[in-house]
Formats: structure tokens, sequence, C-alpha cells
């Protein structure tokens, strides 16, 4: 019973908690990687909400008559082979992976939580059984199962690239998530919640889910940015998103055999798929960093 | 003495001020904190917590955290001026004149090295050579009075108990023979027995080197027993300074007066009435004082104290208080009223929960650990059970058996007269609500997402099946009960201090009028004030409800005030078990008999310890015959080792299981007694 070396709160007075949060918030609002990361993020989801109706031609169909064109004045980032203008077709990419990638992101979440939640609440023979197979299916590289997956599904829509994926970071964030809940069902409330009656759904949504929040929120932000980059992957080998989307990595897989003749077709998409994934980690890293503190 | 001992002093503090920075303002944390401890004299330093002790300790070595600086004032150590010393000067300081033991000995220790390269590296720092230093690290550690130094080398920090890596951390301290040696809590989180040894043995050294000692408790006990001079920290200031009889015996500030007054001690007990506490809370942080510092709390200030700080008066032989009144100091007015109507146990009427032959026995590793062995307590209505052991000794099963969180190997409980199920899942809610729990900590017990009333409504729901407007009038109710205002039922548990929080974890357990609450130590995590409060608290609850206790404590003074009677378990047996007073008073079991003289009394004096050697066995491999025999002070022989005595009445109401005759222990005892 030493005093703690750091002021503690003071006994009483009330606002603390509040307080609290809102230095949280300033905190972020202070970080440059949270400022810089957001305005990206929020530029492309303007973007993608705008699509079309903003671009300076139409992104999907070929309206002008110059066929791969660098880039000038007129075509600020080029056009591609079929005549397309790249700079509208950049800007109206980002819908599909800005779709695709945060609903596949929310679903492993849930998923993810669920399952940690429940392994690391009850442990025993079901926790071992899911963790083995879990640590089984980590073994296997990302992109091979979820090619297999696809595969198996056989069909090819938005829908099954964003199953496939939400299926395969949900044992992740599910690992992640038990192992902050062992650590919080040791505590002495949840014994509490146990000797008034309270079943194990309710100690383990109500009571337990809330103080797991903050790694599920940090975890959550990580596997977005993987998620973009793992949809950008299975569109470029084919087993994504698929044409006539204007997606970024659609771009990219149909213009890179012509790479040395129009680079610009390739690399301003590639260079939109990196600011994204670089944006939303320079954002989950100051969360991170102040949620950890 | 000579002239040497003059010279220089281990430690000068001259009106030392420290400020933390939070959220860009600057905080005071010690206030013009000025003493000095004389060469080979150990000073003890006692405060509650947020008083500033450790702030001090950091502070002297340098170890402020990054947001803390000394904002004025001087620290000298041996003549060195701590302050100004840069880099390399600093490091030399560090690794040569001061040394500093912390409350918790397993994380002072680095995990993944062995313990003999460790202590070898304190001596390595000071430039002596590899193989030398193992050699000494191997006599430091014989120094330290651990046995069989060479095969301790060779563990890691995890294979040690508590008590030996407290021993190998004294052990590296003492390596550079520095000038002064800095204990911040150093027993806080031992066992009583092991409290006593460690506490014996850095007595022993200290007169064996003469090394100066600065010594942090909020033990006053321990400080009397170590120390010669004590100073008493409050917000930040030095209130009181003198020797340590005279400062215990004869108060002279009104802070003091109330934090002897907090404590239960000389046998005091709940039916002598309640205890006083200190009211109110101890400053924020950084709020700018006029006066004096204790002003706020204290019954005796008047107008003046409030805009005119005292000096520090000298009353006689170096005996200091910083109070304007300090001759009356001692008349401070009570805060509560000490009278309290506490009904008579009836032992007559059927006991409300019987344990009855109650064994469990764990499987571990392959091993059987055997935690309870045929354990059989009765708790009668109104009336409270301590109990009281070494940690291991199996209080926490028993009292996790009764609330069905452990399943009973064999044997069981019955509330009123019913058979209670196992497990806690298969009782019925009356049965969940009759047996309700007060955790330790406060923080763990309470989530800390949920408010106050959130807490306390769901529990209302829960186990006494009402909700909506019925509830919330039980809310306040209940809350009225243990004090808490209506402000604090909006807040989260992060916004409360301990003693609030354990407030709303006694609500919690009473929302469905339980019959018996089990209290795990309760107290122990909170200040003397606050525990103080607290134990009145449940003696009220007790007397106005009628309701039972099962209390688990490490504080014998806590247990003996609250207890009507006391159950001592060793390595998971009852060995005594009678009233309070004649469980303390004797004769008693010949462990009891030990647990009592360990612990350090403000009072001092007293018997001599009696000495338990080595560690408490393992509960996978129990001795043969009585279990304790092989730590007795009292071992007859042959019989002690083949034969376990069985728990008999040998008084009225006094079980014990002792091959010796309770006369005989009686003899002896009193022998013991009039020898000290």
């Amino acid at each position: 019973m030493t005093d703690l070396a750091v002021p503690a709160p003071a006994p009483a007075p009330g606002s603390e908690a509040r307080a609290a949060r809102k230095e949280r918030l300033a905190l972020l609002l202070r970080s440059p990687s949270f400022i810089l990361g957001s305005i990206v993020i929020l530029f492309w989801v303007a973007c993608a909400i705008l699509g079309g109706r903003v671009t300076p031609y139409d992104p999907l169909f070929d309206q002008t008559p110059d066929l791969g064109v660098p880039p000038s004045s007129e075509y600020w980032f080029g056009t591609d082979r079929l005549g397309r203008d790249v700079f509208s077709r950049v800007i109206a990419g980002s819908r599909d992976i800005l779709l695709v990638a945060p609903l596949a992101t929310l679903l492993a979440t849930v998923f993810g939580t669920a399952l940690g939640l429940t392994t690391g609440y009850f442990r025993g023979i079901a926790d071992d059984t899911v963790s083995r197979v879990i640590d089984a299916v980590l073994a296997i590289p990302l992109i091979v199962l979820a090619v297999t997956v696809v595969s198996a599904l056989g069909n090819r829509s938005v829908w099954s690239v964003t199953i496939v994926i939400a299926a395969v970071f949900s044992p992740i964030i599910a690992r992640t998530v038990r192992a902050s809940v062992l650590g919080e069902a040791q505590l002495d409330y949840v014994e509490a919640a146990r000797l008034r009656g309270e079943r194990s759904p309710y100690v383990m949504f109500v009571e337990v889910l809330p103080n797991v929040m903050p790694p599920i929120l940090v975890e959550a932000t990580v596997r977005l940015g993987y998620a973009i980059f793992a949809v950008a992957t299975l569109t470029f080998i084919g087993f994504g998103l698929q044409p006539p989307s204007a997606d970024w990595a659609v771009q990219i897989a149909d213009n890179y055999p012509f790479l040395s003749d129009q680079w610009w077709t390739v690399l301003f998409p590639a260079i939109a798929i990196s600011s994204l994934v670089v944006a939303v980690n320079l954002v989950s890293d100051a969360i991170q960093q102040v949620l950890e503190r | 003495m000579t002239t040497t001992a003059i010279a220089t002093a281990a430690l000068e503090l001259h009106d030392l001020d420290v400020v933390y920075r939070v959220r860009g303002n600057d905080r005071q944390v010690l206030r013009g904190v000025s003493f000095e401890i004389g060469s080979g004299e150990s000073y003890g330093l006692v405060g509650e917590s947020g008083c500033g002790k450790s702030t001090a300790a950091l502070a002297i070595v340098r170890y402020l955290p990054r947001n803390g600086r000394v904002s004025s004032g001087a620290v000298s150590v041996a003549g060195t001026d701590a302050l100004a010393l840069r880099g390399g000067a600093l490091r030399e300081f560090h690794a040569r004149k001061v040394s500093m033991v912390y409350q918790n000995p397993g994380s002072a220790l680095n995990p993944s090295m062995r313990v003999g390269d460790q202590v070898a590296e304190a001596f390595t720092v000071l430039g002596i050579p590899k193989g030398e230093a193992t050699d000494r690290a191997q006599a430091a550690l014989a120094r330290v009075q651990i046995a069989d130094p060479g095969s301790v080398m060779n563990r890691y920090p995890h294979q040690l108990s508590g008590g030996m890596q407290q021993r190998a951390v004294i052990a590296m301290a003492l390596a550079k023979d520095p000038a002064l040696l800095i204990l911040d809590e150093p027993t806080t989180g031992l066992d009583a027995t092991v409290e006593a040894e460690v506490l014996d043995l850095v007595a022993q050294l200290q007169s064996e080197l003469s090394t100066s000692v600065l010594f942090i408790s909020h033990n006053l006990g321990v400080i009397s027993k170590m120390c010669s001079r004590v100073g008493v920290l409050y917000a930040g200031r030095l209130v009181e300074e003198g020797p340590v009889e005279t400062v215990l015996q004869d108060p002279r500030h009104p802070y003091t007066v109330g934090l002897l007054r907090c404590i239960p001690r000389g046998g005091v007990r709940k039916d002598h009435g309640r205890l006083d506490t200190i009211p109110g809370f101890l400053p924020s942080l950084g709020v700018e004082l006029s006066g004096c510092v204790f002003a706020e709390r204290c019954a005796l200030a008047d107008e003046r104290c409030h805009t005119e700080e005292p000096p520090l008066f000298d009353i006689r032989n170096g005996h200091e208080s910083r109070c304007w009144y300090h001759e009356r100091a001692r008349e401070l007015p009570r805060v509560e009223a000490a009278d309290l109507d506490l009904p008579a146990v009836d032992r007559s009427e059927p006991a409300l929960v019987c344990l009855e032959g109650c064994t469990k026995v764990f499987r571990q590793r392959g091993h059987d650990v055997h935690a309870l062995t045929d354990v059989n307590v009765s708790i009668w209505p109104g009336e409270t059970l301590g109990l009281v052991g070494e940690s291991g000794s199996g209080k926490t099963t028993l009292a996790r058996t009764l609330l069905g969180i452990v399943p009973a190997t064999s044997g069981g409980a019955t509330l009123a007269g019913r058979e209670l199920p196992p497990r806690y899942q298969k009782r019925s809610r009356a049965d969940l609500r009759a047996i309700q729990i007060v955790f330790q900590n406060p923080d763990s017990a309470l989530n800390r997402r949920h408010s106050v009333q959130r807490i306390l409504l769901r529990s209302l729901k829960k186990l006494a099946g009402i909700r909506g407007k019925v509830a919330e009038q039980r809310m306040s109710e209940l809350a009225q009960r243990v004090r808490l205002t209506e402000r604090t039922l909006t807040q989260k548990p992060v916004q409360l201090s301990g003693g609030l929080k354990q407030r709303v974890a006694i609500a919690r357990a009473f929302a469905g009028d339980p019959q018996l609450v089990v209290c795990d130590e309760p107290t122990s995590a909170l200040d003397v004030s606050v525990q103080a409060a607290i134990l009145n608290l449940l003696v009220e609850l007790q007397a106005e409800k009628q309701v039972s206790y099962l209390f688990i404590s490490h504080d014998l003074g806590v247990v003996r005030y609250i207890s009507d009677r006391i159950a001592v378990l060793y390595l998971g047996r009852v060995q005594e078990l009678g009233p309070a007073d004649v469980v303390f008073n004797g004769p008693h079991h010949p462990y009891t008999e030990a647990l009592l003289s360990a612990v350090p009394t403000i009072d001092g004096g007293g018997r001599d310890r009696i000495k338990l050697e080595g560690d408490i066995p393992s509960a996978a491999s129990p001795p043969t015959g009585c279990v304790f025999h092989t730590r007795c002070p009292r071992f007859l022989g042959d019989i002690c080792v083949e034969q376990e005595p069985p728990l008999v009445e040998v008084e009225d109401g006094h079980q014990m299981r002792c091959h010796i005759p309770i006369e005989e222990l009686r003899v002896l005892q009193a022998m013991e007694t009039a020898r000290a």
C-alpha cells in the first residue's frame, strides 16, 4: 500500500473519468499521425461517395478518343489503352474496396470477438480444441487459404470476397480477444456476478466485453489495414473484385502487362492503394498509443 | 561515538519541495520536508497512501518519475549533494552510496536471470572481478540467512518464496555497504511469520554493519519495532517527528493521535464500541493550503489553523510537532461515538451455517494437493468467525467452498439445516442471496465500466428480485446505510477512493439481505483510517441486521476486534478454534502462539518472538502425524511425527489439535510471558 510514484486520482472529486476521456480525445487530435491518416481516409471516403459525379470523365466507359496518352493538363493521370481517364478511375476506384474491406473487418471483429470471448471465458476442452484449430488455420499463408476458399465457393462476387476475408481474419481477432478475456475473467467482479446468479452470456457480454473493448478496437483498426491489402491482392490475382469495377487493383491487374509503355496506368492506382493502407495504419497506431498508454 | 559520527549525517533533507506536473500544472507533493538520519541510525517514515512517503524516497535516490522534480531544497547523502549529481557521478552514487529495497521483491528481481548472477552483478558494478563476485554473492546470500545458498544461486527468482526473494534483494542492497539503505514497505506483501523473520534479519544486519536506514511503512507496529526515530508525513508535510516510543506513546499532533486511535490494538473488541476514525479525505494533490495541512480534518482546528501554518514546535528531546495546539493534541475529540448495541450471540439456537467434514483435494500436475482436511466449523446467526493462518493454509479455499465456487471433495455445508448444493450454479436464488462476499481488492471486485447505481440495481434485481421504482428506493436506502452520497451513485469506480469502493462492494453484498457475508481480507488494501471506518460499518450492519461474517484476515488486531470466535488454520486443518479472547490470551496452540508473537505491536515490548523454522510445507505432501511438527517450537518427540492429534474440546467452547495437554501449555506459556 505504497503511494504511487505518479499521483493517483485524488479521492472524491467528480469529473475525473470524463476528464480522462476528454484528454484521450485531445491526445488523439494532437497526434500528427492521427490527423494525417484521418484526412487521407476521409478524402477517399468522399471520393467513394461522390464517385463518377465529380470526376472529369466517366470512369467506366471509354469516352475519350485518346488512347494511352501520358499525363497532361487535359488528362492529369493520363488515359489507359481503352481511352479511359486514369484520374477519374482512381477517384472512383475507392468505392468497392472501401465497401468490402470495412465490411469484412466488421464481420471478422464481430465473429472473432464472440469466439474469443467464449473460449476465453469458458476455457477447458472447447477452448483447447478451438485454439489448436485456430493455430492450424493461422499456419497456412493467408492468400493460399483465401484463394482455396474462393475457388471452393466458385462464385467470385463482392460478397464472397467479403466473407472469405472475414473468415480468414476472425481467428486472428479471436486470439487477441481470448488473451484479454483470460486476464479479465480472473477479476473478482466476474465472480461477484456469478454469485448473484447471472448466466454466462450476461457475464460475458455485459460484464466482461466492455472491459476488453480497447484491445478489440485496436485490433480491428489494424485488421482493416490488412483487409484493404488482402482485397487488393485477391483482386490482383483475379479472385477478388471483377471488371468492370474501376477498383484500383482491377486497374493494376488490367494494365501491368503494359507497364513499360504506360506506367501511369499502374503507378497512380498503386499509390492510391498504398496511401489508404498507410493512412489506416497511421490512425490505428495513434489509437493504440492513446488507449494503451 | 567518535567524531566521525558527528561529522556527516547519513541523510540530510533540507526544506525539500517536490512537484509533479499533471496536465500542465505543477502539483506540490512534498512541502518543505526536513529531517536528518544520523550515521547508523534507523529512521521511520509513516503516513497513509498519498502522503508522499515514496516520493521522498524517490527524490533522495534521484528516481522521480519524468513528470516529477525537486523544486527547491537540498538532499545530502553522507555529505554528497545528491541533487547536483549528473551522468557518471550519479551512476557512481547509485552504485556505491544508496540502496533501495522495494515492496514487491518479485518485480525487483529479473525473472530471466539466476539469483546468483543477479547478486553477483551487485558486486561486479563495484569493479570486483567475475569469479570473486560469485564467491562474494554466495557469502552475501549466506549472510541474509538463506539456507543452502549454493543451490539458491542456481535458481530463478520464481523458484523462491516471497521471503527468500526479499532476502536476496536485501543481499544485493547490502553488497555495496551503502551509506544509506532505503526500505520502502519491504514486508507489506509477506505473511506475518515471514515478515517477522525479514524484520529480524534487517535489525540484525543493521546492528552488525551499522548501516543507516530509512524505513518507509504504513504499519506503525513495524516502525515501532525497527526504528529509533520516526517522522509522520501528512499531505507532503512532516507533521510530527521524534523518538519512536515518545511519538507513539505521547503523540502531539492530531493526525498521529487519530492514526493511533484507528488501529484496533491492545485487545480492543467490537463489543467495546466503535473504532475512532479520521473524517474527510486527504487534500487533493496540488491544492494550495494556507494554514495547517491537517486543519480540514481536525476536530481541534480553529480559525488560526486554517489561515496560519504552524511552525515546528519543539516539545522535548527532539520531539517536534507542527501543531498550534500540540499540548492538547491528545484531547482530540472522538469522531465516532463509541457506543454500539451489539446483541449477544445465542449459541443455544441452531447454527446458521455448518461445514461438516469438509475436505478439498485439488489435482495438480499429478499430485493431490490437500487444501482442506476434515474441517468442521459452525457459524451462528449474528456471529463473526475469524479465520487466520499463513498463506497456503486454506483460508480462501474454505471460503470458496462455502460460496460454492470450489465444490468440496467430500463433506459439505448446510445452511439453516438445509444441505447446500456444492456448486453455486445449482443453488437457488434464496441460497445465493443468503451467502455473499466482500472481496479484498475493491478495484478488482467492481466492474470499472459500470456506474455504482448500475452495480447496485443489478444486484437488487438478481438477489432481491425487485426492479423499477421499488429497486431505486431500496438502492437509496442501501446507499444511505453504507454512507454513500447520492452523487456517488452516478459515478464509476475509478472516480471513487478505495474506501468508497469498498462501501459499494459491501452495499452490493447486502442487496439481498444476506445471512452470511464472507469478508476476504476486506480492509487489507485500505489505509488504517479507512479500515477503521469499514470495520465500524461492518459491525453496525451486524448489530442491525444480525448478519454473520466469515472474516478472513492476516491482521490479527483486526481479527480480534471483529470476531466472536476465531479458527486458526494450518495446512488445511483447523488447529485451534475458540472464542476470540481465549485464542488470543491463551493457552494457545503452539502455532497460534508463534503467529501471535510474530506480529510487531505498537506498544512494543511483549514476549520474545517464537521463531518458526522454514516455510510452510507443501500441501501436496503434508508432514506425517501432526502437520505442524516440522516447525513446532514445542515439539514433543515421536508421538508428534507418528500420530495426528485429534481436534478436541479442551475447555468450554475451545478446541485444539495438540498432543500437549492444555494445563501443560498453560504453564509453559505463562513462563514465557513471565520471562518477557
